[in-house]
């Protein structure tokens, strides 16, 4: 039999039985759509949560001081074990790397806070005027810390949504005087609240020049150095550089760890990825239910059409001519199916970014290939079963019976 | 010169339950090309079964069948398939015409599945149609023609491979007396073109016309009458 003449018998068979292909394709749109959708949601949700955490300041890398070991034991390990300070004179060598656009070092402490009579225990974050850039956050009223040198801080302040509500109630903040141990600050900013980032609610803090706040915990050292990198793709350089001009500066110890912002997104990216293959897989029980179904169906209209296969036999169709326009049948309905269930997938998926638009739920490109192809193969797969019971067929007895 | 077809000593055992059914008990049989044969018997006599035989549908239990003199018993499934292809044509009693496919598509099928390219299948298909007078009604599908129309349609799929063999399991069986004897005529005029027609019937009429009659008792020949004319069908 013709290629041509054996998927023409098999649309014939299928075009002779609507019901039952209605039904077939359906089963099968209903599982790979099932499978479109649903990876849809699970990239939409990577994708949506890797955009949120760009909006913080993607291009971060971030200094800490101390190495964690990761590569066993160095030499460095047995001269020393206490890790040089990381200064703020450190932070500001940082500026000469190429591939670094900003720098801003960092103190934290907590303090008591008092205005007029009212305590409040607070963190208090030491800082420079490049802080609010780096880690992306915007003023609600008056302004960030001034540019200045950093180490001869005036004394101002700058706060958080929430600590002013607490500290001023419905009074103004502006202008009016902090007292933390024996030093006065003067509020000229209130950050506009944004919820929490990286551990760290930036809502709560009271922000300060770092030569104050170092004088004030009395401490030479730094918590963190956020440096910011121009671009995406200088990240690694500038990680580089920076490690390399520390260990310079450290007398050629390696004594700092510096982290990227890139692997914990990675981390976050692996772990919903591995989300969306589990909800792929579930879906993906769908598709063989759907091939199960398939099998049904099809050993059904064997067991219809078996005095047509009868005659088939008796016009001279061999065994294999007959299996394979079983198979064909099967594979046409399959593929049909897949086909519909995937426009099916991208209407829901596109339903989907109607009623939530910040939501980009696209279906990736290897849930598609995965969706049609396990269609496909279920199909096939099912298919084989009433196929083979077809070429087994006595001709006799199946023409015998009306 | 070798007969077209020789069965020697054919057995067929069917088991229903703990009995067993001799449907064919030691058959012996020569037929000669062109021969015009009817196979009458009762119910239970052999006679569908010998028709299944030589039109290899089903493979005997014993004994030998030659079809021009090649052994076709010993032969896989799929070189019988492709012998009925080539060599044989059925007539059945219920025509058996594929519901959804119209008539042309239906007397084209068996070179549909013989793999013939299709612009002799169409030249063949208007040549039947046409030789069987059914050129108006090609685009019909079975439900849209009459009895004797439909088993003409049967009768041009039959013969639209050019068989050596016609077998007709009651080819009348389910038409009116005009039908049926058109259809009878259909096939005498196939024979007398040359093909072997070979019919099972209950009709005594439709029997008496065969130039050779065999009659079928618990699954042997009891008797093989030859008519006044057949003297040159036996070589």
């Amino acid at each position: 039999m013709r290629t041509a003449d054996l998927l023409a018998f098999a649309v014939g068979a299928a075009r002779g039985n609507r019901v039952r292909t209605v039904l077939l394709m359906l089963a099968m749109a209903i599982g790979v759509a099932a499978v479109v959708t649903l990876t849809a949601l699970g990239d939409g949700a990577r994708r949506y949560v890797v955009r949120e955490f760009s909006a913080i300041g993607s291009n971060l890398v971030i200094v800490l001081p101390g190495r964690t070991e990761t590569g066993g034991i160095n030499p460095g390990s047995f001269v020393s074990s206490t890790p040089r300070d990381l200064t703020v004179d450190d932070a500001q060598a940082l500026l000469r790397a190429p591939a670094v656009q900003r720098v801003a070092p960092l103190v934290v402490g907590t303090a008591e806070l008092s205005v007029a009579g009212k305590l409040r225990e607070g963190v208090v974050i030491g800082t420079t005027a490049e802080f609010i850039e780096v880690r992306q956050l915007r003023m609600a009223q008056g302004q960030f810390l001034p540019r200045e040198d950093w180490n001869r801080g005036s004394m101002v302040m700058v706060i958080g949504a929430t600590l002013r509500a607490e500290l001023f109630g419905n009074e103004a903040a502006l202008g009016r005087f902090v007292r933390v141990g024996d030093r006065r600050f003067r509020v000229i900013g209130v950050l506009a609240p944004t919820g929490s980032g990286l551990g760290m609610n930036s809502d709560e803090l009271a922000l300060v020049p770092v030569s104050l706040a170092q004088a004030m915990f009395n401490t030479d050292t730094l918590f963190r150095i956020f440096v910011e990198a121009r671009s995406r793709e200088a990240i690694e350089p500038a990680k580089r550089q920076v490690t390399q001009i520390i260990q310079q500066r450290h007398d050629g110890e390696q004594d700092v760890t510096v982290i990227t912002q890139d692997a914990m997104l990675a981390t976050f990216d692996r772990l919903i990825g591995t989300l969306t293959l589990g909800v792929a897989g579930i879906a993906a029980i769908s598709l063989a239910v759907a091939g199960i179904l398939v099998m049904n169906v099809m050993l059904v209209s064997v067991a219809q059409r078996r005095s047509e296969i009868g005659l088939l036999k008796a016009l001279g169709a061999s065994g294999g001519t007959i299996r394979l326009a079983f198979l064909a049948e099967a594979a046409l309905l399959s593929s049909a199916g897949a086909l519909f269930g995937y426009a099916l997938g991208l209407a829901g998926a596109a339903l989907i970014r109607a009623l939530y638009p910040v939501f980009p739920a696209y279906p990736p490109d290897w849930a598609v290939l995965a969706g049609l192809g396990t269609a496909l193969f279920t199909g096939l797969l099912f298919g084989v079963l009433p196929a083979r019971s077809a070429a087994r067929l006595d001709p006799v007895t199946a023409l015998a019976r009306r | 010169m070798a007969a077209q077809i020789e069965l020697q000593g054919i057995e067929r055992v069917f088991h229903l339950g703990d009995s067993v059914v001799h449907a064919l008990a030691g058959v012996d049989l020569r037929i000669e090309a062109g021969e015009y044969i009817s196979v009458m018997g009762p119910s239970g006599s052999g006679k569908s079964t010998l028709l299944n035989v030589l039109g290899l549908l089903d493979r005997p239990d014993a004994g030998h069948y030659l079809l021009e003199g090649r052994d076709v018993t010993t032969l896989s499934a799929d070189e019988q398939a492709q012998v009925r292809s080539q060599r044989i044509g059925f007539v059945f009693q219920s025509f058996h015409l594929v519901p959804r496919l119209t008539a042309a598509e239906n007397i084209a099928l068996p070179m549909v599945l013989a793999g013939l390219p299709p612009r002799e299948r169409d030249a063949r298909v208007r040549q039947a149609l046409d030789g069987f007078g059914l050129a108006e009604r090609a685009d019909h599908r079975p439900d849209q023609l009459s009895g004797g129309q439909r088993q003409r349609v049967a009768i041009a799929r039959a013969t639209v491979m050019r068989p050596a063999l016609l077998l007709a399991d009651e080819p009348t069986g389910n038409l009116d007396r005009a039908s049926g004897g058109e259809v009878v005529r259909l096939l005498e005029q196939l024979n007398a073109d040359g093909v072997t027609l070979l019919v099972v019937t209950h009709d005594p009429a439709l029997g008496a016309r065969a130039r050779r009659c065999l009659r079928m008792e618990d699954g042997a020949i009891r008797r093989d009458e030859r008519q006044q004319a057949a003297s040159h069908a036996h070589g």
